[in-house]
């Protein structure tokens, strides 16, 4: 942005929009395991992600644009991450909460999804078993750095078939 | 304290299908013959022993045993506060043992778990499917000689 002695201020629609998604993320929490309680603390008053924007919490993915998937996910319940996935409406983020959702953690066995970007797409992996407040915060910051630079779609109606 | 009687009733009423009996730091525990296994039930089952709980029901695999499979059944008394262990051996050609859904209606979902990780078949179930893997899972995982490593194909998403 440049502001001018006139009072009047430029910038690019598609840095405007980018500002104003990344301060307001609803997130879904995908929440299957022992993560929930660092996702939890992080929710909560103690580190509170409304300073950050991501305070609301949906429980409809169709209502959410950040999906949040804090634990394990086995391989019985990949078909319904991907339903839930598909359900969140465009623009859409994914954070992978936790070394079970980046890569399967300890459980390198027959029932685990060795990590859910072999699902759906992830934005940003936040590594620890679990991961400290901090760490999901820092990722959290990762991912608004990530949506201001990013090329946001906002031509619906000229968008090219 | 009452002294506990199964056992020694077990061995007399039973003895041809009793292979072996003791108790392991106190544990009490019958060796029995697979085809006995729902008589023997039914008998612990109903008074004057009671054992109206079955606690565990569970499958061990050891694959150096000529009956490779181990079938081992816990049962509690709440009327007498005792605890009873059953075991008894399945050979790989023929893991297959009588159901006890009969009895105890819990053994249902034990015996579908016990089916799923290590394929022993139950005769007289009602409703033998796998319970914790998808249905088109190929094996069974918690078996010694199933790949550690080994990765299947998951479940394609509903379209």
């Amino acid at each position: 942005m440049i502001s001018m002695p006139g009072h009047f201020v430029t910038t690019r629609f598609n840095h405007v929009l980018g500002w104003a998604r990344k301060f307001s993320l609803f997130h879904y929490p995908y929440v299957t395991a022992c993560c929930g309680m660092e996702y939890m603390s992080t929710a909560c008053a103690h580190f509170d992600i409304d300073r950050f924007g991501a305070g609301m919490t949906r429980f409809s993915p169709r209502q959410s644009d950040l999906l949040l998937v804090v634990g394990t996910v086995t391989q019985k319940l990949a078909p319904v991450l991907k339903t839930v996935y598909d359900q969140m409406t465009e623009p859409k983020w994914v954070i992978a909460f936790g070394a079970c959702a980046v890569s399967g953690g300890i459980y390198d066995n027959y029932a685990v999804v060795q990590g859910i970007d072999q699902i759906i797409p992830v934005d940003v992996f936040i590594p620890g078993c679990p991961p400290r407040p901090e760490m999901v915060l820092d990722g959290l910051l990762k991912l608004q750095d990530k949506i201001q630079k990013q090329e946001h779609d906002w031509r619906w109606k000229r968008r090219k078939p | 304290m009452e002294e506990k009687k199964a056992l020694s009733e077990l061995q007399k009423r039973f003895s041809g299908n009793i292979l072996d009996a003791s108790a392991p730091l106190g544990d009490e525990t019958v060796v029995i013959r697979k085809d006995a296994l729902l008589e023997i039930a039914e008998f612990l089952r109903n008074p004057p022993f009671a054992f109206t709980m079955l606690l565990d029901l569970t499958c061990v695999d050891y694959p150096d045993r000529r009956d490779r499979f181990e079938m081992v059944y816990h049962l509690f008394s709440l009327t007498l506060n005792e605890r009873i262990r059953i075991k008894l051996a399945l050979p790989e050609s023929a893991a297959s043992v009588a159901s006890l859904t009969g009895l105890w209606k819990n053994a249902d979902w034990l015996e579908r778990e016990a089916f799923d990780m290590f394929g022993v078949r139950f005769d007289g179930h009602p409703d033998l499917r796998r319970l914790f893997m998808d249905e088109g899972f190929a094996g069974h995982p918690l078996r010694k000689d199933y790949p550690l490593r080994k990765r299947q194909p998951g479940i394609a998403p509903r379209t």
